[in-house]
């Protein structure tokens, strides 16, 4: 008999502590098979962040630091300078990248430090109990907007892909919707070209993905996937925003 | 030894962290400690090291982390609002047992303050700085050379004991020059110990946290800690004495101020005083046992610091009340003249002789009763 569905040596076969319909599983996933198919699970190491993903080394079978909140791309920028030949990936969320961690993202991008950024993006701060992120929509009523996010008093969401194109040492940024598996195949392929990029050694390379939180949008699984296309999809356009190596 | 050299503080500590072994060094500018990251920008290519120029504090003390975890002996200095921005990742760094070397060229505080020399941030350094239950080992140099010779130790320390370990300088000691002899180069590889974080080749996968949600999990995280921390306070302590064996009035400084009380000791010797000083080198761990030991021989203490008294309240711990402490400091930027010093020694001991008479007529009362 033929093996045509596996799980990934690059993750360990444990439950994970996700909600129903959470789309860290899936990056996971994503990430471990892409992992496995490069053959660096020995040279890989991801920074986790402060969030939801924090217990993310609990999952991967490979080496995993963690790093205070948002400094994830600092401490990626410490062990990549020692060690070049490790593959070293910044997984994090929207509030760690993009609210608290804006200046480490910024800059790590700007240097075009040969680290990859797994950035999950599901519009608010989950492991804290749903309040505003920099993603959330306008509208979007969460913990802390309980009257739905005003931008005349919390700004418009940030498009993190967009505004870090603007650096010369961003190689690669692209974003994909985990909806279907149409999109979670698209998703796939950006990210194993972001990390070719890496083992390449040409620059900074960044992947958006835009991921349900059913739990704290209120909605169930399937709404939430709908929710993502109807709603976030027009606001974070998928697709490769930057790519200097076509 | 090599011939003598005339250096800045700031450049000496330089260079001798890169003759440690130091190949990765990341800081962000503040006065009175810019030499270190110019000199440093300039050095560790040369030395075949990573010299990053941070976009904040914050990043600098968390690329060290991620240095540190990949195996690589690494540093940030700054100077006293700097180093407050640093003690999140300080903290993380304690906890998740990880080598750092952190300077601190302290200037005058609270807030923006300015950038004349001080020490104000004694507390910060040994009392913990950020959150949670957490030590870093803390040395005081109070000459340019003590501070070459320190800064080699103190990447040592780190290593050994896997904990932050903090140059506690101030802004005189950083700027000024003095004649010193550099250790030689030593080669230090990256380490491949088994904590350090390289890719799970050929071994388990490894991680490194501080974040351990079980209760029971992280009080035994603590203990570990605690119990570390026991035996560096157990091992590591330094200080010096200068004519302490029969010393009535007992001095206790360090860094710079402590040159100046050291010359105050010898002047008050001359004038018939028996006076000593302790030099604490470690401030943490601090010379408790010494100043414990002299605080029952002694018959008064003087402490002097560049502050309105933070070391002395170690001090007043050590002599468990069993000896009066006088304090003498000033904050702000303002230096400690001689003339002031020995003032302050010959009133003290003029207090505490009149006290001891008082104390003996006292006695003889009691012993004339019938």
């Amino acid at each position: 008999m033929e093996i045509i569905y596996e799980r990934p040596e690059s993750l360990k076969d444990v439950r994970t502590h996700y909600c129903a319909g959470c789309g860290h599983g899936v990056v996971h996933r994503i990430l471990a098979e892409i992992v496995d198919e490069l053959g660096i699970r020995e040279k890989t190491v991801v920074i986790a962040p402060v969030g939801c993903a924090v217990l993310a080394y609990d999952y991967f079978n490979f080496d995993v630091c963690e790093a205070p909140h948002g400094r994830t791309p600092a401490v990626a920028t410490g062990m990549k300078r020692v060690r070049p030949s490790n593959v070293i990936i910044s997984y994090q969320g929207d509030g760690d990248l993009a609210a608290i961690g804006m200046a480490e993202i910024i800059h790590a991008a700007n240097r075009g430090e040969r680290i990859t950024v797994v950035f999950v993006n599901n519009g608010l701060y989950g492991m804290t109990g749903g309040q505003m992120a920099p993603t959330t929509l306008i509208g979007q009523r969460t913990a802390t907007t309980p009257m739905g996010r005003d931008f005349r008093e919390c700004g418009q969401p940030i498009k993190v892909c967009e505004l870090l194109s603007q650096f010369e040492g961003v190689v690669y940024a692209a974003r994909c919707a985990i909806t279907g598996p149409g999109n979670i195949i698209k998703g796939k392929k950006m990210l194993k070209k972001a990390l070719s990029i890496q083992l390449a050694d040409l620059g900074f390379s960044i992947v958006e993905f835009l991921s349900a939180c059913p739990t704290h949008w209120k909605l169930t699984p399937r709404e939430a996937v709908q929710y993502i296309e109807e709603k976030m999809v027009p606001c974070f356009p998928t697709g490769v925003i930057k790519d200097t190596i076509k | 030894m090599t011939e003598k050299r005339l250096m800045s503080g700031n450049e000496a500590m330089a260079e001798a962290a890169i003759r440690a072994g130091c190949r990765c060094y990341f800081g962000y500018p503040i006065t009175p400690q810019n030499e270190v990251t110019a000199y440093m920008a300039r050095r560790m290519p040369e030395a075949g090291g990573v010299f990053i120029q941070s976009e904040s504090e914050l990043a600098a003390i968390n690329m060290v982390l991620g240095a540190s975890a990949a195996g690589c002996r690494s540093m940030t200095s700054s100077s006293s609002p700097g180093i407050s921005l640093k003690q999140e990742g300080i903290s993380y760094i304690a906890a998740m047992e990880l080598p750092a070397v952190i300077a601190n060229i302290m200037r005058g505080g609270p807030g923006l303050g300015n950038i004349a020399p001080s020490q104000s941030d004694y507390f910060q350094a040994v009392k913990g700085g950020g959150h949670g239950d957490y030590r870093q080992i803390v040395l005081g140099p109070s000459t340019v050379q003590e501070l070459v010779d320190l800064t080699v130790c103190s990447f040592d320390l780190a290593d050994e004991y896997r904990m932050p370990v903090v140059i506690l300088g101030d802004g005189l000691l950083g700027q000024m020059m003095e004649p010193v002899s550099m250790p030689g180069m030593r080669h230090v590889e990256i380490k491949e110990e088994e904590w350090v974080l390289s890719g799970c080749r050929g071994r388990a996968p490894r991680l490194l946290r501080s974040l351990i949600l079980d209760p029971g999990d992280l009080a035994a995280h603590n203990l570990h800690l605690q119990e570390k921390y026991r035996r560096v306070a157990a091992r590591e302590v330094r200080f010096e004495s200068v004519f302490t064996d029969d010393a009535e009035l007992i001095v206790v400084a360090y860094g710079t101020p402590a040159r100046v009380c050291r010359a105050a000791v010898a002047a008050c010797r001359e004038k018939g005083i028996r006076a000593g000083l302790i030099r604490p080198i470690t401030l943490w761990p601090f010379p408790r046992e010494e100043i414990s030991r002299l605080a029952s021989q002694a018959s008064h203490i003087l402490v002097v610091e560049m502050s309105h008294g933070q070391m002395v309240e170690d001090v007043l711990l050590s002599a468990e009340f069993r000896v009066p402490v006088s304090f003498f400091g000033k904050a702000g930027g303002l230096t400690f003249h001689i003339d002031e010093v020995i003032r302050k020694m010959e009133k003290t001991n003029q207090k505490s002789k009149i006290k001891n008479q008082k104390a003996k007529s006292k006695k003889q009362k009691h012993k004339s009763k019938p």
